[in-house]
């Protein structure tokens, strides 16, 4: 006789089942590639898309922050100081936001099929990291264009990666739990994204922020991502005490986000 | 081997149903009302999937307290009218959704198909969609990639399968959807009334499909449906459930009768309890026809009379669940020649009723005695209630009663 399945009300907190998500691994694949066509079904530029976006948000930000407003850039080009920030920060938010809508567009799926639900903002998050890869082609390109060369403590950028991947997840577990039951996840997330990027060193430098309200202020993980990314193109010493308590926030939020998922995932199909 | 596979006990689950909201009389409160309207919506949404007490406002049991058990290798149906818990069973057995309470142990993959082509994109092709379906139903690549050729062929899309699926007919993402669940290894099937859309001819080659799947794999297959010639066709079993209680599990010709005897009387009988009639309908019931005649069923009829006169009977069918009008049919309405004579006491009658253009399906039958644009002397309505198991001719008259139309019912006078 197979292995027995039993099914119970569930009570509390309970760990996310790694081996059943293994088992879905192939569902992840197949979700991931159709997040990416779908994405950029019938269009004519496709993933050109991907290189445009974030190239002319640099463009306004470089003629709106750099040009008109001055703002201090460390000394580098605004173009490439603003882009290196971009990079990441646009993987972030959109991931933010498609994930945190991942339960809600696929409710269809979630009242028909028992998979774990967790395969669906993960899927999200990894749809999305065409694009990040995409624009990364592009950053190589402004690197030899102002002729930068990248420095040793360019080994760290998995540890970065990996900080922005779980802060990304994280968060995104947590709102697309929400955004199940409160459709409000879905209207705020559109303008607090854009306000997000304030709390961010996208478009100034870090040297704006007061002494005081610095600890506060690198919380944020998203702070010591845009930070780290920067100094390592720039051959910059690794600006340590920017990154460590965005990473520990990071790690945090990412625990708490599988356990909060978890926990909400029994409702999902009742309420969605 | 007759090892239980499946033992559901006691299981229950309750929802939230809308409460009729509080009006406010005044402008005033109509304001505070407005202000209060985030807090309240925060509170009602909040508790959407939440309970406290045992018994409160706004609460429903689509279950309550089922227990039953499932051997290997059966193929069970599970029937009951709308809203008596057969959808909510299913979603909790396919893990879909939880239980409020109660325990099941299943021994065995399970796979449950309450969709046809779940995670079907329009924009990806019929053969990203069987990868994309496939995994969401639980088989990984390598099993698809396996009998990617043979589903392909059991959809007959064929040359299509590299188009984007948003270019197909309904119908061939169906059998698109269906081919792929029917190549599922489960040992447990879960299937909910999937079947009631594709054409005739497909939903034949899925029955065939899964009765051969249970026969000769010892799958074991629970199934829902109102279609109740595939439950007599498939299960050996059936479960019937009435209001979200568990009513009786058994033979499933046995359990058929309990479930259609509960639609209204089989059998029609008055009790007449004062003589203030002219002509009145004392009894009524319907049988398959008596003769060989394929596609008819006989009306008995007796009338009780107190004057010797002739009457026309009118006959009106209805679908039972939506009353729905099927047809009308008459004997002496329009033709007075067929009116019925009736002498004074007992008479009675029986006619054979042509039932070739009705399609599968439950019916309703009402009876009306008058003597045409003069007198109306009595009408029994809904008293018989009778099924048409199987579609009798050919497709076309399946599929043209598919839209109830409103037929002539063809009697005949069967004397």
């Amino acid at each position: 006789m197979s292995k027995v399945s039993v099914i119970e009300p569930s009570k509390g907190w309970k760990v996310v089942d790694v081996g059943e998500l293994w088992r879905y691994k192939d569902l992840l694949y197949f979700l991931t590639v159709r997040g990416i066509k779908a994405r950029y079904a019938q269009s004519v530029l496709g993933v050109g898309w991907a290189i445009i976006q974030p190239l002319f948000t640099t463009l306004v930000f470089t003629v709106v922050f750099g040009g008109l407003a001055k703002v201090d850039s460390d000394g580098m080009p605004y173009i490439l100081f603003s882009y290196l920030a971009l990079w990441p920060w646009n993987y972030f938010s959109g991931t933010l936001s498609e994930s945190a809508n991942s339960l809600v567009a696929n409710a269809g799926m979630i009242t028909k099929v028992y998979f774990p639900r967790l395969i669906l903002p993960l899927a999200a998050i990894f749809s999305k990291l065409l694009d990040f890869i995409i624009s990364f082609i592009v950053l190589l390109g402004l690197l030899i264009y102002f002729q930068v060369m990248p420095g040793w403590n360019l080994v760290f950028l998995p540890l970065l990666l990996v900080q922005l991947l779980m802060a990304s997840l994280g968060i995104g577990m947590i709102l697309s739990a929400m955004a199940v039951q409160y459709r409000d996840v879905k209207y705020a997330l559109t303008f607090v994204v854009q306000l997000l990027l304030y709390l961010a060193p996208v478009v100034y430098s870090t040297t704006a922020v007061p002494d005081q309200w610095q600890f506060v202020y690198s919380l944020n993980p998203m702070v010591g991502v845009v930070e780290g990314i920067r100094a390592m193109f720039l051959s910059r010493p690794m600006p340590w005490e920017w990154i460590w308590p965005g990473a520990i926030v990071a790690m945090a939020v990412f625990v708490f986000g599988l356990f909060y998922f978890r926990r909400m995932e029994k409702v999902f199909a009742d309420v969605a | 081997m007759s090892d239980t596979i499946i033992k559901v006990e006691n299981i229950s689950k309750r929802y939230r149903i809308g409460l009729q909201e509080k009006k406010a009389d005044t402008f005033a409160q109509q304001m505070v009302n407005v202000l209060k309207y985030p807090i309240d919506n925060f509170r009602k949404i909040k508790n959407l999937g939440k309970f406290q007490g045992e018994e409160e406002e706004g609460v429903h049991w689509a279950l309550k307290d089922v227990s039953f058990e499932v051997k290997q290798g059966e193929v069970l149906g599970i029937i009951g009218k709308n809203g008596a818990g057969k959808s909510t069973l299913l979603k909790i057995l396919s893990k879909i959704t939880e239980p409020t309470s109660g325990r099941i142990e299943m021994y065995g993959r399970v796979a449950a198909l309450l969709e046809v082509g779940t995670g079907f994109h329009p924009e990806l092709t019929g053969r990203e969609n069987i990868y994309m379906n496939g995994t969401i139903l639980g088989m990984t690549k390598r099993e698809i990639d396996r009998k990617l050729d043979e589903i392909i062929d059991f959809s007959g899309v064929g040359k299509y399968i590299d188009t984007p699926v948003k270019f197909y007919s309904s119908g061939m993402r169906v059998r698109l959807g269906f081919s792929v669940a029917a190549h599922l290894e489960p040992e447990i099937l879960i299937i909910d009334e999937v079947l009631s859309v594709g054409d005739f001819e497909f939903q034949q080659k899925c029955l065939g499909k899964m009765g051969e799947v249970s026969k000769y794999e010892g799958r074991t297959v629970l199934f829902v449906s109102h279609n109740m010639s595939a439950v007599k066709e498939l299960c050996s079993n059936s479960l019937v459930l009435k209001n979200g209680n568990f009513q009786k599990i058994g033979k499933t010709s046995e359990v058929l009768h309990l479930y259609l005897g509960k639609t209204s009387e089989k059998k029609f009988n008055r009790i007449i309890d004062n003589q203030n009639y002219e002509v009145i309908v004392n009894m009524a019931y319907i049988e398959n026809s008596k003769e060989d005649l394929d596609g008819y069923v006989t009306l008995f009829i007796q009338l009780l009379s107190n004057l010797e006169t002739s009457v026309a009977l009118d006959i009106r069918v209805k679908t039972s669940d939506l009353q729905i009008p099927v047809g009308f049919g008459s004997m002496g309405t329009f033709d007075h020649f067929d009116q019925l004579k009736l002498n004074k006491g007992k008479n009675n009658f029986e006619f054979n009723i042509n039932t070739k253009t009705i399609a599968v399906g439950e019916y309703l039958l009402s009876i009306d005695i008058t003597k045409p644009f003069v007198k109306f002397y009595d009408r029994c309505e809904d008293c018989i209630s009778f099924e048409i198991l199987k579609p009798t001719s050919k497709q076309k008259d399946l599929l043209l009663s598919w839209n109830y139309g409103a037929y002539v019912i063809e009697i005949t006078s069967n004397v």
